[in-house]
């Protein structure tokens, strides 16, 4: 009996996890234009997503400015980390409790700020704007996500690289950028997830010409969206879907080499 | 006259405010094994990042082979540096860990082959190239992590405390392997411990510290049965210390009166009114059950504890308590027997009393 409840409690969890998104890719098979109603089977609304050079542009925006953001706040941000943890310098705490500052104020602040710097400074809206935007708030996440695996490095690691002959640089390419790896994948991960289904700051800092997917699907929503909108998104999901398996499976391999020895 | 490998040249190193190191001089001959030892906080792992070059110092000079090296980098230093905790680098093998320092210095890679398989021999890890260190137990990671320094042919070996965190057993093998090692390549090791023993069986020369400061440099035997002050005799070994004044002197020998006994002990240009402290070590004092002239003192065992290899006893004598240790299981004794106790006259070891002690 206890077995049963056990069951029924997981699968409710599931359910109220992927109910949305099963709706959500039913419908993009649906006849009816409208996201109510199931009438019956059909592709058309693939065809017309291929059709579609309004969306379609805003995806390949959306992957230019995660691409882009998330490769740049990369590199600074683990830089970055990798100097406030080996320096010490005036200062040094506050720095550290500025970091979270982006992470935990409301993102209407951060794009309300981030518009006024730039009015300010009289750069012109656009996908430069919202690219850096986007670096500004992920560099945070990876300096964190970075900084977490650093503090489990052993200080004496690059004191004997550097008592075996290695200079500065190379201590950091050779020694702690592999032993950072982890923490390097999922602080990028975190930026790329946070970039491509960013609205509030990108509705901020994008101007007219440099138009995201999911700001071109918010302002769908005052016309009404599209059954098209759902074919992209189920696309999108397969694409996560396979990503999330080849990376699953290559952790497990990993496991099941490490757990063999 | 030996070659002297190393010096160092009143050394000071403060942190903040407190001078860890006071004006530290040594000399470090060529092929020698120099234990520095002392408690936690006396400043001889300072002395060693100094030497590699890890930490700056305040003041001072150190030279290696000759070369002052003070203001050097730590690639530029001939000498290799042994951590506590192995420090190997995690994701490479074994074999990329030893070949790590010769890589560095563009050592083409047949040579760094063999090379790395030469010291696999010496410390032998034959078959382990390609492992990781994770894969090895503490024992094994502290051998490659000691190949991969001498790989390099360091003019001096640093080791801090290479064998603290290894059991028991395995630190004992580890001692005479790492001491045969030594013998073996002839090249200078400078060792780090806070444990007498491993200072006394290694070492060719112990360099006793105290809050910064040399206490005594000396060999093992001459540290041990001949220190120079209360603290190296306390620090190396047990010891039951008696204070007293010096009632008579005579050329040969020279009288003490300690509580209400008189010692006697071997003149060394002692006067009347000295005060000194005697000490005696535990292995010294004999028990006889009948008195002798002199040094012969009443007691009753009051304790008994026996270790496998010795036993050790306490005994009380007036107010004090003597410990006394011998070879075996001898069941003679027991506790709440009275007995005599008594030592060869040589075996004391005779210090002036400081004012403060």
């Amino acid at each position: 009996m206890k077995k049963i409840g056990e069951n029924l409690y997981l699968v409710l969890i599931f359910v109220f996890l992927f109910l949305p998104i099963l709706v959500l890719i039913l419908f993009s098979f649906n006849t009816s234009s409208l996201n109510i109603i199931f009438e019956g089977f059909t592709l058309h609304w693939y065809y017309d997503l291929f059709q579609n050079s309004t969306l379609l542009e805003s995806l390949f925006n959306t992957l230019i400015v995660a691409g882009v953001s998330t490769v740049v706040s990369t590199v600074i941000g683990t830089i970055s980390a990798y100097g406030l943890y080996k320096y010490s310098f005036k200062g040094k705490n506050i720095v550290n409790e500025l970091l979270y500052i982006p992470v935990v104020i409301p993102e209407i602040v951060l794009g309300i700020s981030l518009l006024s710097v730039y009015t300010l400074l009289q750069l012109e809206l656009g996908l430069f704007t919202l690219i850096l935007a986007h670096i500004c708030f992920c560099i945070p996440f990876v300096i964190i996500s970075v900084r977490s695996v650093l503090e489990g490095i052993d200080s004496h690691i690059s004191e004997a690289a550097s008592d075996l002959g290695a200079s500065r640089f190379q201590i950091f390419t050779k020694i702690i950028i592999p032993m950072l790896m982890p923490g390097i994948l999922s602080g990028a991960q975190l930026a790329l997830t946070l970039s491509l289904d960013d609205v509030v700051i990108s509705y901020f800092t994008a101007g007219p010409g440099a138009n995201t997917l999911p700001l071109q699907v918010y302002s769908m929503i005052k016309t009404g969206i599209t059954p098209d909108v759902n074919a992209l998104i189920t696309i999108m999901l397969c694409f996560v879907f396979v990503l999330l398996m080849v990376s699953t499976v290559v952790q497990l391999r990993r496991l099941k080499k490490e757990v063999s020895l | 006259m030996k070659k002297v490998i190393l010096r160092i040249e009143h050394l000071k190193k403060s942190f903040g405010n407190k001078e860890v190191i006071k004006n530290f001089d040594l000399d470090v001959y060529e092929g020698e094994f120099l234990t520095l030892l002392g408690s936690s906080g006396c400043g001889k792992t300072t002395i060693l990042r100094a030497i590699a070059g890890l930490d700056s110092v305040s003041d001072g000079h150190i030279y290696i082979d000759g070369k002052d090296v003070t203001m050097l980098d730590p690639k530029y230093r001939e000498v290799n540096t042994i951590f506590q905790n192995y420090a190997l680098f995690p994701l490479m093998t074994v074999e990329e860990n030893i070949g790590f320092g010769l890589k560095m210095k563009k050592v083409n890679k047949q040579e760094i082959k063999k090379r790395v398989q030469e010291m696999l021999e010496l410390v032998h890890l034959q078959g382990y190239e390609k492992r990781k260190p994770k894969e090895l137990s503490g024992g094994e990671q502290q051998r490659v992590s000691i190949a991969r320094g001498l790989i390099n042919n360091p003019k001096v070996l640093l080791l801090d405390e290479p064998l603290s965190a290894l059991d028991q057993k395995l630190r004992k093998s580890m001692q005479l392997e790492l001491k045969q090692l030594q013998k073996k390549l002839g090249i200078t090791f400078i060792y780090v411990t806070h444990s007498q023993d491993e200072a006394l069986t290694m070492s060719d020369r112990i360099v006793l510290l105290k809050d910064g400061v040399i206490q005594q440099v000396d060999t093992p035997v001459k540290i041990y049965e001949h220190p120079n002050s209360l603290y190296t005799a306390q620090f190396l070994g047990d010891s039951n210390l008696f204070q007293g004044i010096v009632t008579r002197v005579e050329d040969n020998y020279t009288w003490v009166k300690v509580d209400d006994a008189t010692l006697k002990i071997v003149s060394h240009g002692w006067c009347v009114g000295d005060a000194l402290n005697i000490l005696l070590r535990p292995e010294n004092i004999k028990i006889i059950l009948k008195e002798k002239k002199e040094n012969t003192l009443q007691g009753t065992i009051v304790d008994r504890v026996y270790d496998g290899a010795s036993t050790n006893l306490t005994i009380r004598v007036n107010k004090k308590k003597i410990n006394v240790m011998y070879l075996g299981n001898d069941k003679l004794y027991s506790r709440g027997q009275s007995v005599y106790i008594t030592w060869d006259i040589e075996d004391t070891i005779v210090l002036k009393r400081e004012a403060y002690e």
